[in-house]
C-alpha cells in the first residue's frame, strides 16, 4: 500500500482516480476496516494537507467547514458552537475524546454508514458539500450523498473537501440526540437531528427534521418538518413530530436493537430534540 | 447474634501505602505480556476456524510453508493426542483431551475462532500472508449455540461419543449434556407443603467476557537442547508449565516460565492457548516466537463464562422463614465440557439457613468458545436467579427485603446445602451495615428505584510458596510465586513489614520465574493474598527465629534465652540487658559470619479458607421513553476478615461491582443465525464507560478468619455476585417491571414497561 | 514499496524511524521505537490504552499511521514524570490506588494530563465523559476519577 499526501485538490483528484484509492481524513473507521481486512486499499490519499479541508471560515453566507477538520477542533471554534449548537454536539458525539481529536465531518459521511451522528446534524442544518473531482467542482445537500450502506453518489477521483453551513436564521436554534445503551462509546441505535426557525411571534417558519440509523441511509424527513412548520412547536405539533418521523422509519432489527424499539425511540427523541432546539430558537 | 471481633491494633496491616510496584505502572515501565521483545524473534498468528462446526477432511500447509519468510508451521499433527484426564484450573476443571484440543482443533472444528492451525514468520505481514495460504477442507455441519436447544434430542452433536456423566444408569445415546450434578438437603417436598407462599421462576442470562484490557501475549523461545524460556500474561505460570510440558511432552524442569506482569486475567488468564503453540513454533523455528492474540480473538476464541438457564423455586412462611428452595441451573460449556455448573449449583443457597434445599445442575457442550473462569464462576449466575426470587418473596410478603434475608441468613454453625459447617462468616454483618448505612435510607428521585442482594463466594488456599531473604543491610526481598493481578505485591510486604516490625518500602517484592520458586498453584479462587500471605507470614517468621539462632550464637548464650520483642532480638530471662538487642538490620551485617544468608522459605498447602459474603445496594433510574438504565448509586459491603491494604480491598469491591452492572445492563454475546459472534469487539461488547457509573461506595466488614495469622479471606470474587440481582430489583421498582432475562437491554426494558402500561 | 523514512519529536527527542504505510504510530512506538508504555488493547480506538499526545491533541497511536507522525510532536506516558518528579496526576493516582492491574493506567494518565491542560477545575462528570473512551475493567473508575480530580485540584494550588 502508498501513502501520499498531496497538497492540492487537483492532484488529490488524480491519485483518486487511481485504481484502489482512498481518501484518509481522521482514519478512525478507516484504520480499524483496514486493521480488519474489511478494506485493502492500494493507495491511501491523505487530504489533510490540502488546506482547505482543514479549516473553518465564516463569512455573511454562513460557515465553510473543511471536510478532514476534527470534533474537537469544531467543538473549539469560538462561534460554531454558538451558532450551531446541535451541529457540532452531533460531531462532538463521534467515538471518544481520542477519536475527538481525528474524526472529521467529511470522514463520518463517507465512511458510509447509516448510523453516523454528525450526518443528521449536517442534514438538519442544511449543510451542502462542496465536491471536487477530475472534472472540477460540485455541490450536493449532504441528504443526497450517501445512498445506502458504504455506497455513496461520489465518482472516481471525486472527494469532498468542505461543507458549507448557512448561516443561522435570527430566531433559528438547532440539536441532536442520539439513543446509545452506554452514554458513550456506542455507535447510534437512533440518531435525530432538528434545526427551526421562529418567527419573532414564536411560531415556526422553517424547519428539518432528520434521522440517523432508522434506514439504510440517513433521512430527511419532510413530513417531520411539515409538522412544525406554523405552529408554536406545542403539544400538538410535537404528537405530529412523533408519528411523522415513526412513519418515516424503515429500520432493520440487529445487534444494536430492533426495529419495534428504533421506531419508538426515534419518535421519543424527535420530541425531545425539537424541544431542545426550540429553547435555543427562543433564546437568539 | 454474632458479636463483632475487636480489632486489634496493627502497624502495617489496614494502613495505605503505595504499591511497591506502583511507580513502575504509572511511569509506562512495567512490562506486559506483549512488552518483551528478544532478538531474531519471530511473529506467530494462529488460522482460525471461520465456521461454527465443521469436520477438519484436510489441512495443507506447503504452500504457506513455501512462502518467503515463513519459518515454521504447527497443526494438530505436531501435538500428540492425549488421553481424558481432568486436572483442577483455578475452581474449574479441564481435561487434557479436550485441551489440546482446543489449541489446536483435532478432529472438528466445534467453534467460529476455534484455532487450527499457527505460523512463525519473520513479520506480521509474512505471517498474515502464510495464513492465507493454508488450505482447509471443511465438512461443514449443522450447528447449536443455545443450551437449551443443545440438550435436545435431535440437536447437533459436538462429541459423538458423550455420554451424560451424574446419571443413574448411565445414558446409553450420546448427547451435548456433560454431566449432571445434584446437591440435596432435607425435604424440598415436606418443606414446601409447609409453605405460605411459594414463587417459581426461570431466568436467561447470556455469555459474557471477563473483557481484561490485556490480550493473550507471549514470548517463546526454546533451545536446540530442549531448554525452553516462556514470558507469559498468566495467573499462573506453575499450572501453565504444567499444561505446555503434558502437551508437549517435554519435562517440566526444560520450561521456566517467567509471568509478566498481568494486565487483567479475572479468571480468563487461567488457562493456556498461546503458549504450547509459540514453544512447538520457537522449537521448530530455532528462534523466539512471540504471539499476540488481537481482540476480535480474545473475544472469539477465549473463555467467556457461560449463559445458561436458572429455574428457582422457593416457598416461605408468613413470618418470611423459607421452608424450602429448589433450582435447576444450565450452564453453557462452549464447545467442550467444563462450565461452572457444580460451584453454581454450590452457590445457590448458600446465602441462607435452610433445612430444605434440591439444586440440580447441567453442564452442556454447545458451538461456542470453551467457557473459562470468570470471577467466582457460576456463582452470578445461580445467585442472580436466587435473589431475585428472594426479593420477590419479601415483596409478596410485605418484608423488607434486608430482614427478610437477615430471618434467613446463613451464620455460623449452618450447614450449606453443598456440605460444610460454615465457621464464623459475615453476611449477618453486611446486611446490618446495609440496613444502618446512609445510602439505605436516602430518598429515591422519580423513575428511580432501590435494590439489594446478597452474594457468597468460598474461596480457596492451596500449594503455595514464598523466599523472604533477610540482606546484609536489614533490608529484605520478597518472592511469590501468585502474579500481582492487583495489589498482592503491597498485600504481601505489609504482612512480612508487619511481622518483621520493619518499614514496609524496605521489603522489595518480586514474582519470582517457575525455575526460582516452589511451586504455585495459581491466583484464581480469592486464593492470593491469603495462601501467599500465609506463607510469607510463616516465612517470616522463620526469619524471626533464625535472627533469634544468630544473636544467641553471637551472645553465646541458649537460643532459648532470646526473644524478639518490637523489632528487635533481645537477651531474656537472666541474660536480660546484658546484651545490646540486636535489630534485623544488625542481624542481616552478621549473617555472613554467623552462618550464612538468613532466608525463611515457605512451602505449604495453604488451608483454612473461608468464604466472603457481600451485600450490594443499588439505585438505579429508568427512562420511561427508551427503556435505558441509569445506575444512580451502588453500595458494595463485604466481609473481608482483614482488609490487609483497604484501598485494594475497595478496589475489589468496585471493580466486581462494576463488572456485575455490565453483565446486568448491556454485556452479551451476540450470534447470528450462522452461528458466528456478531460483536467481538468493545465497540458492540459493551463493557461499563466512566461516565455510565456513579462512584462505588464500599464497607468493609470485618470478621475475622480464624484460620488465617490476620484474619485474612478471599475478597476478589463476591462481588461479582450480587450486582445483577440487586440491580434487577432496583430496576423493578423503579420501572414497574420485574426482569427474569439478563441483560436488562434498552429494548428490552422498553418493551416490557410498554406491555405492562408503564411506558 | 520502500519504507517511509519519518522524523518526528517523542517526548521532546528528535527521533527518526523507517515505517510501512500500514504501520500504526502505536507500532511504531512500540516496534521501532521500543516505547512500549502505550499498549495495545483493541486496535479499534476503543479502549485507550495507546493513548497519546499528538501535537498536544489526545489521539489513539492505533488510529493514526507511523507516516502521520512527521514533523509532528508525541508525547507518550515514558515522557510524563520529570526526572525524579513524577507528575501530580502519577503521585495521585498511586496514592489513591487508581490502578489494579495497571495495563490501562498510561492511556488513562495521558488522557487525564490532556483533560487537565484543557480544563483545570473538571467536575466528577466531565472526568467521566472526557475518560469514556478509556477502559478499566479493574477498578470500577471510582479511584481514577477520585485520583484525578485531586490531582487537579493540587495542581490548581486549591
Amino acid at each position: 500500500m502508498r501513502y501520499e499526501k498531496p497538497t492540492t485538490v487537483e492532484a488529490a483528484t488524480a491519485l483518486l482516480a487511481g485504481q484502489g484509492a482512498r481518501v484518509l481524513a481522521g482514519g478512525t473507521d478507516l484504520l480499524v476496516q483496514m486493521r480488519s481486512r474489511v478494506l485493502s486499499p492500494d493507495v491511501l490519499v491523505d487530504i489533510k494537507g490540502i488546506d482547505a479541508t482543514r479549516k473553518i471560515t465564516k463569512d455573511a453566507s454562513g460557515y465553510t467547514i473543511g471536510a478532514a477538520v476534527t470534533g474537537a477542533e469544531l467543538k473549539e471554534h469560538p462561534t460554531l458552537s454558538k451558532d450551531w449548537p446541535g451541529l457540532v454536539e452531533a460531531a462532538n458525539l463521534i467515538g471518544s475524546t481520542q477519536v475527538q481529536g481525528r474524526c472529521s465531518l467529511g470522514g463520518n459521511l463517507c465512511n458510509g454508514s447509516p448510523a453516523a451522528d454528525s450526518v443528521p446534524g449536517m442534514i438538519a442544518a442544511g449543510a451542502v458539500a462542496t465536491i471536487a473531482g477530475p472534472k472540477g467542482t460540485r455541490t450536493l445537500p449532504v441528504e443526497d450523498i450517501m445512498l445506502a450502506p458504504r455506497k455513496l453518489a461520489l465518482t472516481a477521483g471525486e472527494f469532498i473537501v468542505s461543507f458549507k453551513i448557512p448561516a443561522r436564521p435570527a430566531h433559528g436554534g438547532d440539536a441532536y440526540l442520539r439513543f446509545i445503551p452506554r452514554t458513550e462509546m456506542d455507535i447510534a441505535v437512533v440518531g435525530c437531528g432538528v434545526a427551526l426557525a421562529l418567527d419573532a411571534g414564536g411560531t415556526c417558519t422553517a424547519a428539518r427534521v432528520s434521522l440517523g440509523a432508522v434506514a439504510a441511509r440517513p433521512l430527511l424527513v419532510e413530513d417531520g418538518a411539515k409538522a412544525l412548520i406554523g405552529t408554536k412547536v406545542d403539544d400538538a405539533a410535537l404528537a405530529k413530530l412523533e408519528a411523522a418521523v415513526r412513519a418515516a422509519c424503515k429500520p432493520i432489527d440487529d445487534k444494536r436493537g430492533t426495529v419495534e424499539f428504533r421506531i419508538d425511540v426515534a419518535g421519543t427523541l424527535a420530541k425531545r430534540t425539537a424541544k431542545i432546539a426550540l429553547e435555543r430558537a427562543r433564546k437568539v | 447474634m454474632q458479636e463483632r471481633v475487636k480489632k486489634p491494633q496493627f502497624d502495617v496491616v489496614g494502613t495505605r501505602p503505595v504499591r511497591p510496584d506502583g511507580v513502575d505502572k504509572v511511569t509506562g515501565r512495567a512490562k506486559y505480556g506483549a512488552d518483551l521483545k528478544m532478538a531474531g524473534q519471530l511473529v506467530g498468528k494462529v488460522l482460525r476456524s471461520p465456521h461454527a462446526h465443521a469436520r477438519i477432511k484436510s489441512i495443507d500447509v506447503s504452500k504457506a510453508l513455501a512462502l518467503p519468510g515463513v519459518k515454521a508451521i504447527v497443526t494438530r499433527d505436531d501435538f500428540a493426542d492425549q488421553a481424558s484426564e481432568f486436572v483442577p484450573a483455578g475452581e474449574m476443571l479441564i481435561n487434557y483431551r479436550d485441551v489440546v484440543r482446543n489449541i489446536l482443533a483435532r478432529e472438528k472444528v466445534l467453534y467460529e475462532g476455534h484455532a487450527i492451525a499457527a505460523v512463525a514468520a519473520i513479520s506480521e505481514k509474512a505471517a498474515i500472508a502464510a495464513l492465507d495460504a493454508i488450505k482447509v477442507d471443511y465438512e461443514v455441519l449443522p450447528h447449536v449455540i443455545d443450551e437449551i436447544e443443545a440438550m435436545k434430542a435431535d440437536a447437533p452433536l459436538l462429541q459423538e461419543d458423550m455420554i451424560t456423566q451424574g446419571v443413574t444408569p448411565a445414558p446409553t445415546k450420546a448427547s451435548n449434556v456433560a454431566k449432571r450434578v445434584e446437591f440435596t438437603l432435607g425435604d424440598t417436598a415436606k418443606g414446601f407443603a409447609e409453605a405460605d407462599v411459594i414463587i417459581e421462576r426461570e431466568f436467561k442470562t447470556k455469555a459474557v467476557h471477563q473483557g481484561y484490557i490485556e490480550p493473550h501475549a507471549c514470548l517463546a523461545s526454546v533451545s536446540e537442547d530442549g531448554s525452553a524460556d516462556l514470558w507469559t500474561t498468566t495467573q499462573g505460570h506453575w499450572v501453565k508449565r504444567a499444561h505446555c510440558a503434558k502437551l508437549l511432552g517435554w519435562d517440566v524442569t526444560k520450561i521456566r516460565v517467567t509471568s509478566s506482569e498481568i494486565g487483567g486475567g479475572f479468571g480468563g488468564k487461567t488457562v493456556i492457548y498461546l503458549e504450547p503453540l509459540a514453544l512447538a513454533l520457537s522449537k521448530k523455528a530455532h528462534r523466539p516466537v512471540k504471539m499476540v492474540m488481537s481482540r476480535e480473538e480474545v473475544f472469539k476464541s477465549t473463555g467467556p463464562t457461560s449463559g445458561g438457564t436458572v429455574r428457582v423455586k422457593m416457598g416461605a412462611k408468613k413470618d418470611g422463614r423459607i421452608t424450602a428452595a429448589e433450582g435447576e441451573i444450565i450452564l453453557q460449556a462452549g464447545a467442550f465440557q467444563g462450565s461452572p455448573v457444580q460451584p453454581a449449583c454450590m452457590c445457590a443457597f448458600a446465602n441462607y439457613d435452610l433445612e430444605n434445599v434440591k439444586v440440580i445442575g447441567f453442564d452442556v457442550v454447545s458451538n461456542r468458545p470453551k467457557v473459562a473462569a470468570y470471577r467466582a464462576p457460576g456463582g452470578p449466575i445461580s445467585t442472580y436467579g436466587v435473589e431475585s426470587v428472594v426479593d420477590e418473596l419479601a415483596e409478596q410478603l410485605g418484608i423488607d427485603p434486608i430482614d427478610l434475608r437477615l430471618k434467613n441468613a446463613a451464620k455460623e454453625g449452618t450447614k450449606a446445602a453443598y456440605g460444610p459447617k460454615f465457621g464464623p462468616v459475615g453476611l449477618v454483618e453486611c446486611l446490618e451495615a446495609a440496613k444502618e448505612s446512609d445510602h439505605w435510607k436516602a430518598p429515591l428521585g422519580p423513575n428511580q428505584g432501590r435494590g439489594i442482594a446478597a452474594g457468597f463466594w468460598f474461596n480457596i488456599g492451596g500449594e503455595t510458596t514464598v523466599s523472604l531473604q533477610l540482606n546484609e543491610d536489614g533490608t529484605l526481598t520478597l518472592m511469590a510465586g501468585t502474579p500481582d493481578i492487583g495489589g498482592l505485591r503491597a498485600s504481601l510486604c505489609m504482612m512480612a513489614a508487619e511481622e518483621l516490625k520493619v518499614d514496609v518500602h524496605k521489603i522489595r517484592p518480586i514474582i519470582a520465574d517457575t525455575s526460582s520458586l516452589g511451586y504455585n498453584f495459581l491466583t484464581g479462587g480469592s486464593r492470593s493474598a491469603f495462601s501467599s500471605g500465609m506463607a510469607t507470614v510463616e516465612a517470616a517468621r522463620s526469619i524471626v527465629k533464625q535472627a533469634c539462632q544468630r544473636a544467641a550464637k553471637l551472645w553465646e548464650i541458649p537460643e532459648e534465652a532470646v526473644t524478639w520483642e518490637d523489632g528487635e532480638v533481645r537477651p531474656a530471662g537472666e541474660n536480660a540487658g546484658k546484651h545490646k538487642p540486636m535489630t534485623l538490620s544488625d542481624i542481616g551485617k552478621i549473617a555472613g559470619k554467623t552462618g550464612g544468608a538468613i532466608v525463611g522459605y515457605a512451602a505449604i498447602s495453604a488451608q483454612g479458607a473461608a468464604p466472603s459474603f457481600g451485600v450490594h445496594i443499588a439505585d438505579t433510574e429508568v427512562d420511561p421513553g427508551t427503556g435505558k438504565v441509569t445506575v444512580t448509586r451502588y453500595t458494595a459491603i463485604q466481609d473481608a476478615g482483614r482488609a490487609i491494604h483497604p484501598s485494594y480491598v475497595e478496589g475489589q469491591f468496585q471493580g466486581g461491582a462494576v463488572q456485575g452492572i455490565g453483565w446486568a445492563l448491556n454485556e452479551e454475546y451476540i450470534y447470528g443465525p450462522d452461528g458466528k459472534l456478531q460483536n467481538a469487539g468493545f465497540l458492540d461488547y459493551r463493557v461499563p464507560v466512566a461516565s455510565d457509573l456513579p462512584m462505588i461506595d464500599t464497607i468493609i466488614v470485618e470478621v475475622p478468619n480464624p484460620r488465617h495469622p490476620y484474619g485474612v479471606r478471599g475478597i476478589g470474587e463476591t462481588p461479582i455476585v450480587p450486582p445483577m440481582a440487586a440491580i434487577g430489583a432496583s430496576v423493578r421498582r423503579a420501572s414497574g417491571v420485574r426482569f427474569f432475562e439478563l441483560p436488562m437491554s434498552p429494548p428490552k426494558v422498553l418493551k416490557a414497561m410498554k406491555a405492562a402500561g408503564k411506558a | 514499496m520502500a519504507k517511509h523514512h519519518v522524523t518526528t519529536t517523542v517526548n521532546g527527542d528528535p527521533v527518526e524511524y523507517l515505517c510501512e504505510s500500514e504501520q500504526t504510530l502505536l507500532d511504531c512506538l512500540r516496534d521501532e521505537l521500543d516505547l512500549v508504555g502505550a499498549k495495545e488493547g483493541c486496535s479499534s480506538g476503543d479502549c485507550g490504552a495507546c493513548s497519546v499526545l499528538l501535537d498536544g491533541r489526545l489521539v489513539c497511536s492505533c488510529l493514526v499511521l507511523g507516516v502521520e507522525a512527521e514533523g509532528r510532536s508525541v508525547e507518550t506516558i515514558e515522557g510524563m514524570a520529570q526526572g525524579d518528579e513524577l507528575h501530580p496526576l502519577q503521585r495521585k493516582f498511586l496514592e489513591h490506588a487508581a490502578l489494579q492491574c495497571g495495563i490501562c493506567t498510561p492511556g488513562i494518565l495521558v488522557a487525564a494530563k490532556a483533560l487537565l491542560a484543557k480544563n483545570p477545575d473538571p467536575t466528577e462528570t466531565q472526568v467521566r465523559y472526557w475518560l469514556a473512551g478509556n477502559l478499566c475493567r479493574c477498578t470500577g473508575y471510582d479511584k481514577i476519577v477520585r485520583a484525578v480530580m485531586d490531582a487537579a485540584a493540587e495542581m490548581r494550588g486549591a
